[in-house]
């Protein structure tokens, strides 16, 4: 099944809308609680991503029994070297972002973390996509 | 035998079928049917909220009535503190404590007391153990039921100590069974203003048996106790608690006794359902310690009270400041190397919100969930008896109600069949002869 949600980029305090609604279906599906944590810790570094850096985007979450597969679309600046910015405590938040308690750089490390699949394509001006999978059934590999 | 689930029930009699009730509850677990308020038993957490937004009363909490107490030969009151922050211009305990044990009970330990000691095995275990960040409280029953239901992979954070009022009950049977005493002479009364209190002590959490016997509500012993407190001759010195375990009767109370800093103290159902999904997004790895709280204020706002949060708050300062002014009497019979202070039962996760066991199924029947949700107005009215447009298409997939519930379709599809009839009455056959109709 697939949902599809649109996240503002005004309001960084309310980001995580998405992913507290994709926590909800997935408890309604009846997905393993430690899945639902990783997706909800990957999602949510996604989302505040967008609006951080990308003034929001759209979120595409694919569900079937197999995986969960997510795609975060943005329109923003683009990533210059995502092997950087993959790197801990590497951020080109600004000074303001920063004293809100955002920008740790932690953020992509933490999606690649909590994801069993994180793929970025980033354009310079165009915009970012990233992609994240979490298996469900990933004990028998 | 059926499990115990919940002490909130409905007084049908009272109920209007308003929606006051299903929209606040946090778990979803109220439908209106048929005019009358209805819990799904395996989604109530025992928050008590319906009890307090109920305008007619028609909620209340399945508690023990004070004749009980000639049930047993030796009877023990175990009075929350709460109970000590409701009364008019009483801010001694021993007065209360005093005035308890004239309502018939031969004994009275305090639950504050039983909270210093969990306070102690709490600041062992938060130093040494191993536990997840943050580590949440396990003192509120509903915080804990809140867990199982919407948050079970937080269950591995809750600290796996048991309650105050499971300590206290422990400490007062194993002292008289020390003395003598046959247990099933022995009544522990809990003096309670929580609802989930009373079932903990039914179907408890985390241990196989509650030492609590009854469970009488501050409600029920408040009018008589208040009368009684009037007219003592004799002030008897029975306080054993101090500050830091009386001080647990409000939010923060907990968290402030353990000392550490790094702590967060949140009261308030809804707030503390904010703060839970936060730790879930993995923002509050950095917090030693939650203490959430299901009711405004911590316990003192909780439904089986007589007297306001906010007031009661107030009073209890008092109440504190007196304790400081005069020391605690000894307490030389609490033996807590015999008692067990920790959980010995796995707490479990219920996963009453699943559509269905099997993942196809349960995606099949979230996408017609979707599919419904989309065509209903989604403006919440609760008119159906669910709290919400997508509770109710949530209740058409499970076949516990059906699309014309909502009245606005109703009032559609009577307008389209409308439509209908008049079409069908303007189409003549073509054998008759139009001027005849």
């Amino acid at each position: 099944m697939k949902l599809n949600f649109e996240v503002d980029g005004d309001d960084f305090l309310l980001a995580g809308e998405a992913s507290s609604q994709v926590k909800k279906v997935l408890k309604q599906l009846g997905v393993a609680s430690d899945i639902i944590r990783r997706i909800a810790i990957a999602m949510y570094e996604a989302e505040i991503n967008m609006v951080l850096h990308a003034n929001g985007g759209m979120v595409d979450v694919d569900i079937s029994p197999e995986k969960i597969y997510i795609v975060f679309q943005d329109t923003g600046p683009g990533i210059e070297d995502i092997e950087l910015a993959m790197q801990e405590g590497y951020s080109t938040a600004s000074d303001k972002i920063r004293e809100l308690g955002f920008g740790a750089g932690m953020g992509l490390p933490n999606m690649k973390r909590y994801s069993d699949d994180l793929k970025i394509t980033s354009e310079l001006g165009k915009g970012t996509k990233v992609e994240i999978i979490v298996y469900l059934n990933r004990e028998g590999d | 035998m059926i499990e115990y689930l919940h002490s909130v029930t409905l007084q049908e009699d009272k109920c209007v079928g308003c929606t006051d009730c299903i929209k606040r509850c946090p778990t979803e677990a109220i439908r209106v049917r048929h005019g009358k308020a209805k819990i799904i038993d395996e989604r109530c957490i025992d928050c008590g909220l319906c009890i307090k937004v109920c305008r007619n009363r028609a909620k209340k909490a399945m508690t023990d009535k004070l004749d009980c107490l000639s049930e047993y030969k030796y009877k023990v009151a175990i009075p929350a503190p709460t109970l000590y922050a409701q009364f008019k211009d009483i801010y001694d305990v021993n007065v209360i404590l005093t005035g308890l044990k004239q309502l018939g009970f031969d004994e009275v330990f305090e639950v504050s007391r039983a909270a210093e000691i969990v306070t102690e095995e709490s600041k062992k275990l938060l130093k040494s153990s191993n536990l997840k960040k943050p580590v949440i409280s396990s003192a509120c029953p509903v915080i804990i039921r809140l867990i199982q239901i919407r948050f079970p992979e937080l269950i591995e954070h809750i600290l796996p100590v048991i309650s105050p009022m499971e300590v206290a009950a422990r400490i007062v049977k194993n002292d008289l069974i020390k003395r003598g005493i046959d247990e099933k002479d022995i009544g522990v009364f809990f003096i309670s203003p929580c609802a989930a209190k009373a079932t903990n002590a039914r179907n408890p959490i985390g241990i196989e048996k509650s030492h609590v016997d009854k469970v009488l509500s501050i409600k029920e012993v408040y009018k008589k106790l208040a009368g009684t407190l009037k007219r003592l001759d004799k002030i008897e010195n029975l306080r054993t608690s101090s500050y830091d375990g009386i001080r647990w009767a409000m939010s923060g109370g907990e968290g402030k006794g353990l000392e550490i800093d790094n702590f967060i103290a949140v009261d308030g159902i809804e707030n503390v359902i904010k703060v839970l999904e936060e730790v879930e997004n993995g923002k509050l790895v950095n917090v030693d310690f939650i203490e959430g709280l299901a009711c405004t204020g911590g316990c003192l706002g909780g439904p089986l009270t007589v007297e306001n949060s906010f007031v009661a708050k107030n009073k209890l300062k008092k109440v504190l400041k007196n304790t400081l002014e005069e020391k605690a009497g000894d307490c030389a019979n609490l033996h807590t190397e015999d008692i067990t202070l920790f959980w010995n039962k796995e707490v479990l996760s219920k996963p009453v919100m699943s559509l269905d066991e099997d993942m196809n199924i349960a995606i099949k029947k979230m996408e017609e969930l979707e599919r419904i949700y989309e065509q209903l107005p989604q403006i919440d009215c609760g008119s159906c008896g669910a709290p919400n447009c997508w509770a109710l298409a949530e209740d058409i997939v499970r076949n516990n109600a059906n699309i014309e519930d909502c009245i606005f379709m109703l009032r559609k599809k009577v307008r389209e069949m409308a439509e209908d009839m008049v079409a069908l009455a303007q189409k003549i056959p073509a054998s008759l002869n139009n001027k005849d109709f």
